[in-house]
């Protein structure tokens, strides 16, 4: 180890911060937070085109506003966000230094070029391809270089990662087996390296056939190969957000996962099965086969989805456990009622985890399923079902630990606690209703990328009915609420990281330090390794009630698809 | 030969669960998931591609 290396212990928490990685970790988040504010405008141009009244954005202008959209907040901002969350559960969380910094801000290096070319090139106005980019639409050759220079960064970070895994259990800085929350980490590195392999794959040759050398890409192979990174990328987010979920319950409650094995048997599951569901966006092509869509997506999907229902109970579980052990034993919610919803750490996440579930979890589900998913493919059902997977779940869960690391890692004041406060719920509920509303006009089959939706002057136009206009309208509006949920996080991260009161560093060693306080044990340590029996069973009520709510909207849409497609 | 009574294994020496083992093991788990994908989506996805007929 290299004498200049120092190590920080937070004095509010007990983690410890070696000092390249508290860089990379700032660098890499506030990196991230740029392109969540640039998304987050382009959002809300987006928004208010699709508001039929307002139809703000040309059609040129709007395609490439949306391609922009796709790329800065499903990817850029949140994988630089991601890195961040790596290096904190690696080196932070189990006390060790960071493996080669150097390759790290290379990694970062690449990653930032990556992401500004791609963008100078859909700003330039010939890249207009969408987040898809699906052949034979051709974009800038830039473009595609852009992608590829930024998937190789994040390769090497998740390789840094690892790395850093390796020194951990080689300078024995942490006891048997790594924290739940790193294993979580764990988890989304795997489908990293997976996710970006499969963009490396299809993006290089589509690369070179922009530049001439490929002469043709066939379209088919493109879109299967293509998935395997584009939805992909979206389960490194579940992975992720739901080892903030873990890591959020312990910072905040103390709470220890209900059981350790169930816990880390459902990361396993995302491991062997997650990135498979990828397969839903090919359900409705020909020249695959049925055995390929059913075993990827009803087979295999659904073992991922028992997985997130796994960690859908055993999150808000240990949430329970904790609150009744400190007294919050009345009746089966006094644990909900008495918990700290004006803590933006905790009502951010909560709000995250029941969105992703009643949302995300149960439209995935439905989408995933080869003949339902006729009833809404490439409708705006789709954005509807990822913006309550992607928004809510992860962009809101990122969020919630932002405010956690401004104190810790910034070592800033929160300013505009007020702000803070509300934050979550405005951005929160907007998203819900964003979501909601596009899954109804989806269900109507209002087209997912299609400018107006009137179709005028088209030679074989559509009318939509009213309900679809109404619902399309209040895309609208709830988009600018959430936009400005999402400006009110921009505006109390940047002010308190730049203008807040500076907090104490803590002490600064040169060597880590085995200095264990309730956070940093909690969010490190390891909670039961039984099954928990009945323990929490406001957390039962609240299954059941999804377990309710999933079946009654599965058969519902069984229902919808026998009247839209008769078989009499 | 006398066997030794006091050679009792302690906590430290206890055998380690092979789920566990495998679980500890994130290069393992970083080859089964980048396998399993590769193998279930992308091979079996892209051989029938291959196989569909040329249109003549």
């Amino acid at each position: 180890m290299a004498n200049n290396e120092t190590f920080r212990t937070c004095p509010r928490t007990g983690l410890q911060f070696h000092d390249s990685a508290e860089m990379l970790m700032k660098a890499n988040a506030v990196v991230g937070v740029v392109f969540l504010l640039l998304g987050g405008v382009l959002a809300l141009l987006i928004g208010l085109t699709k508001w039929p009244d307002v139809h703000l954005l040309p059609a040129d202008s709007f395609y490439l506003v949306l391609t922009a959209h796709g790329l800065d907040m499903l990817v850029f901002w949140i994988i630089f966000f991601e890195i961040a969350v790596l290096y904190f559960c690696s080196s932070t969380l189990l006390r060790c230094r960071l493996a080669t910094p150097r390759m790290a801000w290379l990694a970062f290096a690449l990653m930032l070029i990556g992401a500004v070319t791609t963008n100078v090139a859909i700003f330039q106005g010939n890249s207009s391809v969408m987040m898809t980019s699906y052949v034979p639409m051709q974009a800038h050759p830039s473009f595609y270089l852009g992608l590829i220079l930024f998937a190789v960064g994040a390769l090497i970070g998740c390789f840094v990662f690892f790395g850093t895994l390796v020194i951990a259990k080689a300078e024995k800085t942490y006891q048997g087996s790594v924290p739940l929350v790193t294993f979580g980490a764990v988890t989304a590195a795997i489908i990293a390296v997976f996710t970006i392999a499969s963009g490396a794959i299809i993006l290089i040759p589509t690369f070179l056939w922009s530049v001439g050398y490929i002469k043709t890409i066939d379209p088919l192979m493109y879109r299967v190969i293509w998935w395997a990174f584009g939805h992909s990328s979206q389960q490194i987010n579940v992975a992720a957000h739901i080892a903030v979920w873990y890591a959020i319950a312990a910072i905040v409650f103390g709470a220890k996962p209900m059981s350790e094995r169930v816990s880390r048997t459902a990361f396993l599951l995302y491991i062997f099965f997650l990135q498979l569901a990828s397969a839903h966006h090919i359900l409705a092509d020909p020249g695959i086969s049925s055995e390929w869509k059913v075993f990827n997506t009803s087979y295999a999907m659904y073992l991922a989805v028992l997985a997130s229902m796994i960690h859908g109970l055993t999150i808000p579980g240990a949430i329970e456990v904790a609150q009744r052990e400190k007294g919050f034993t009345k009746g089966l919610f006094e644990w909900l009622r008495k918990a700290p919803w004006g803590n933006p750490v905790f009502s951010g996440m909560f709000i995250s985890l029941i969105g992703f579930g009643f949302l995300g979890g149960i439209s995935g589900v439905m989408m995933g399923t080869e003949q339902l998913n006729l009833i809404i493919h490439n409708t705006i059902y789709v954005p509807g079902h990822f913006h309550a997977t992607v928004v809510i779940g992860t962009t809101l869960a990122f969020m919630a630990l932002t405010y956690f690391l401004i104190p810790v890692l910034f070592r800033r004041e929160i300013m505009f606690p007020g702000l803070a406060k509300w934050q979550p719920y405005l951005f929160g509920f907007g998203m819900y209703v964003f979501a909601l509303v596009m899954m109804g006009a989806g269900t109507l089959g209002v087209p997912r990328r299609h400018w107006d939706m009137s179709f005028l002057g088209a030679a074989m136009p559509y009318e939509f009915p009213g309900s679809a206009y109404l619902l399309m309208s209040l895309v609208g509006i709830s988009a600018v609420v959430a936009v400005i949920g999402g400006g009110a996080y921009i505006l109390v991260t940047v002010s308190s990281i730049f203008l807040g009161k500076k907090l104490d560093a803590g002490v600064i060693s040169n060597k880590p330090t085995p200095v264990v306080t309730p956070v940093s044990a909690a969010i490190s340590g390891h909670g039961s390794l039984g099954i928990a029996g009945f323990a929490a069973p406001g957390t039962f009520v609240l299954a059941m009630v999804f377990l309710v709510a999933f079946v009654l909207y599965y058969f519902i849409n069984w229902k919808y698809l026998s009247q839209v497609w008769g078989l009499s | 030969m006398v066997e030794d009574t006091n050679s009792v294994p302690n906590d430290s020496e206890e055998r380690v669960p092979i789920m566990q083992q495998i679980l500890d093991n994130p290069f393992l788990l970083l080859f089964i998931g980048v396998a399993m994908p590769t193998v279930f989506y992308i091979v079996w996805g892209v051989m029938e591609i291959v196989t569909i007929p040329i249109a003549k």
